[in-house]
């Protein structure tokens, strides 16, 4: 449904997106994930048509919408900075779009109330942007742009300055919104939970450019650079150099006189390449005697434990100063823990647990 | 304590002073009789006679005079007009530079700020002598529209009501733009593009945000202009003509040519009678304005 062809974006000098291309499906609800100014609300911009490519196009629905003004497209957005009218008040901000589609006034109203009742916003409708908080705000922005039942609806960081519980539930709202009216949505976040709950694709950004484009999982599970497996959740990793030992899996020799690493990898590494394994938290185990059946299996001696309640993660430092994290789900009361600060413990995992990653 | 009563009492103090006591006195000669003395009023305050007498002696004739003779009250109508269309043209004229201010690239605005208050770096006498040296028949823009072949003849404008239009509007354009020019540049940019995404085309945008969200400043603007323009007396003198009928050239003809100073001060009495309703009105748009800034 949108289609971005070679899209650069400069400001002057500034390169904001570098030759990027990318389809978004229709129906889709998609994210986009990447670090403070990596141009994430640019892209947002140029699919709303506040911006221009420099060079390229963006096509919709097989259209080059580079010509058309924003007013004449069926995408709507939601600001980051909210760009609420602080003349007009809540109900009168949230009609504000359908009264530009001239329909009949008890239509409007139908519609307002409707969106009122969704953001959970009716006790504040008579009420002047100014006179709310910044996350009644955020949901008064919301309302705005949904209200016009876009095809394509652009949420800038939208929800931000929500409260974790309000949060959790507008997502849910978001999820089903989506779902009911079959809007396509491009969310943008820097919260990577958050996009790994509502999107069915996460593009992860950097510097203007696209670092990987999946679903949740397989960004979680198969990303394919280590800055994507950085970038998303918590990640061990480990450089090393890799050396074939058939049947895709690999040695990788990671320090003197430590034994070599044993992990599988689907892409091939020659012999005596530098590669980097990639091993989540929550994958290795730690305990305290060796483990006799382990494909991997490291020594080393407790540093810090940061207890998160359902979960606990423990630094644990090797002997050559590397620090491992090992999670593991705190199924026992806390007085009944085994291991604890300055304990030497074992930490192992399989082979197939990490994902070697060539840069 | 003292401290801020000190604080407090010097700027009453200033207008005590400076303010209360002139028009105490303007007053006072307003309720007075003319007489061939120096001053050219009586009564006079004579402690000898008591100040019973003195009230005694005053009287509201002149006030009473002012509704008789039409001149008054055509001149003060004529003055409302003048400062009242005057003051839409200057707003049509600011407001499109204001908007161009604020639109204008950060590095250029210092510059283009520079150029709106310039012209008070010189006399403002000067720059009205220099209107009538470009007004009139003889002058430059008669010379240039002759020589662009425009027009045979050259145009009055000078001693009509048009120079006078024209006098004001130029003397008074930048108290127009700045309070305008101030409140577009708080107008955060992304709310036009909001009101654009949400289907309103620019011109409209600009209809039902950025004038909304400027109208402080033309309220602002249109007063700071009205008021001054209402008593106007050194345009409507040296550019406007025989029929420009305005309060201010009443008032020094009573003055100096009339010597007539007990109608002059009821004259002035009741301009500033007149002054006071937009003078109210525009602290409370002031006061409205810092308090939705809360
Ligand atoms: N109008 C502009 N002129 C010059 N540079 C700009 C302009 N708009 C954005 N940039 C630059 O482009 C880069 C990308 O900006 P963008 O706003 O897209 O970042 P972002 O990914 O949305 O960041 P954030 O998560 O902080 O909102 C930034 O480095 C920014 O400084
Ligand atoms: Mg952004």
């Amino acid at each position: 449904m949108i289609r971005f062809q070679n899209v650069t974006k400069r400001f002057g000098e500034f390169t904001a997106i570098h030759d990027l291309s990318l389809d978004i499906f229709e129906k889709e609800f998609f994210a986009l994930l990447g670090p403070s100014g990596c141009g994430k609300t640019t892209m947002m911009r140029m699919l709303g048509g506040f911006e221009t490519p420099t060079e390229g196009r963006i096509e919709l629905a097989g259209q080059d919408i580079g010509p058309v003004p924003p007013n004449k497209r069926a995408v709507n957005m939601m600001f980051q900075s909210y760009a609420l009218f602080p003349h007009l008040s809540i109900w009168d901000n949230i009609a504000f779009g359908l009264r530009r589609d001239k329909l009949p006034k008890d239509q409007i109203a139908a519609r307002v109330e409707e969106m009122l009742k969704l953001t959970r916003l009716e006790k504040f409708a008579r009420r002047k942007p100014h006179q709310i908080s910044g996350g009644q705000r955020q949901r008064v922005a919301l309302a705005r742009s949904l209200a016009k039942a876009p095809k394509l609806l652009l949420l800038d960081e939208p929800l931000g300055a929500l409260d974790k519980k309000l949060r959790q539930d507008t997502q849910f709202e978001l999820m089903d919104i989506q779902e009911t009216t079959g809007t396509t949505f491009v969310i943008v976040t820097h919260d990577q939970e958050e996009a790994m709950t509502v999107a069915s694709r996460v593009a992860v950004m950097d510097e203007g450019r696209l670092m990987q484009v999946a679903t949740p999982a397989r960004i979680y599970e198969t990303p394919d650079s280590v800055y994507v497996a950085d970038f998303i959740g918590d990640v061990n990793i480990i450089q090393g150099t890799a050396k074939p030992i058939g049947d895709d899996r690999f040695h990788v020799s990671w320090n003197e006189g430590q034994p070599p690493l044993t992990a599988t990898s689907a892409k091939p590494f020659s012999d005596g390449q530098t590669c980097h394994l990639a091993i989540r938290p929550e994958k290795v185990t730690i305990t305290t005697d060796k483990p006799d059946t382990a494909d991997n299996a490291v020594q080393g001696k407790v540093h810090d434990i940061a207890y998160l309640g359902n979960l606990s993660t423990y630094h644990v430092a090797l002997p050559c100063g590397t620090m491992i994290k090992a999670q593991t789900a705190n199924t026992r009361r806390l007085s009944r823990r085994q291991i604890t600060w300055e304990d030497p413990v074992w930490l192992s995992w399989t082979a197939t647990a990490g994902v070697l990653l060539a840069e | 304590m003292m401290r801020r009563f000190t604080l407090i009492a010097v700027p009453y103090l200033w207008l005590l002073l400076l303010f209360l006591v002139p028009f105490v006195i303007v007053l006072k000669i307003s309720l007075s009789d003319t007489a061939l003395s120096i001053p050219p009023y009586t009564p006079v305050l004579d402690w000898a006679e008591g100040i019973r007498a003195f009230f005694s002696q005053l009287d509201f004739e002149n006030f009473v005079w002012l509704t008789q003779d039409d001149l008054y009250w055509k001149a003060y109508l004529s003055s409302f007009s003048i400062a009242l269309v005057s003051t839409l043209l200057t707003l049509l004229i600011g407001y499109p530079i204001a908007y161009g201010m604020a639109r204008a690239p950060e590095e250029w605005r210092p510059t283009l700020m520079m150029l709106i208050i310039l012209p008070f770096w010189t006399s403002f006498l000067i720059r009205v002598y220099a209107w009538m040296g470009i007004l009139s028949n003889e002058g430059f823009l008669n010379q240039f529209l002759l020589w662009l072949g425009l027009i045979d003849t050259p145009l009055t404008i000078l001693n009509t009501n048009t120079a006078v239009y024209i006098g004001i509007v130029y003397t008074y354009l930048p108290f127009m733009i700045l309070p305008i020019y101030a409140a577009l540049d708080r107008l955060d940019g992304s709310l036009i593009e909001a009101a654009e995404d949400l289907g309103c085309s620019r011109l409209l945008a600009f209809w039902l945000v950025v004038i909304p969200l400027s109208r402080n400043g033309i309220v602002a603007g249109c007063f700071l202009v009205f008021i001054p323009a209402l008593g106007e007396f050194v345009i409507p003198s040296l550019l406007g003509g025989s029929g420009t009928l305005m309060i201010g050239k009443v008032l020094w003809e009573e003055f100096f040519s009339n010597r007539d100073w007990p109608v002059a001060s009821a004259v002035a009495v009741v301009l500033l009678l007149i002054l006071v309703v937009p003078i109210v009105l525009f602290q409370r748009n002031q006061q409205k304005q810092a308090e939705a800034e809360q």
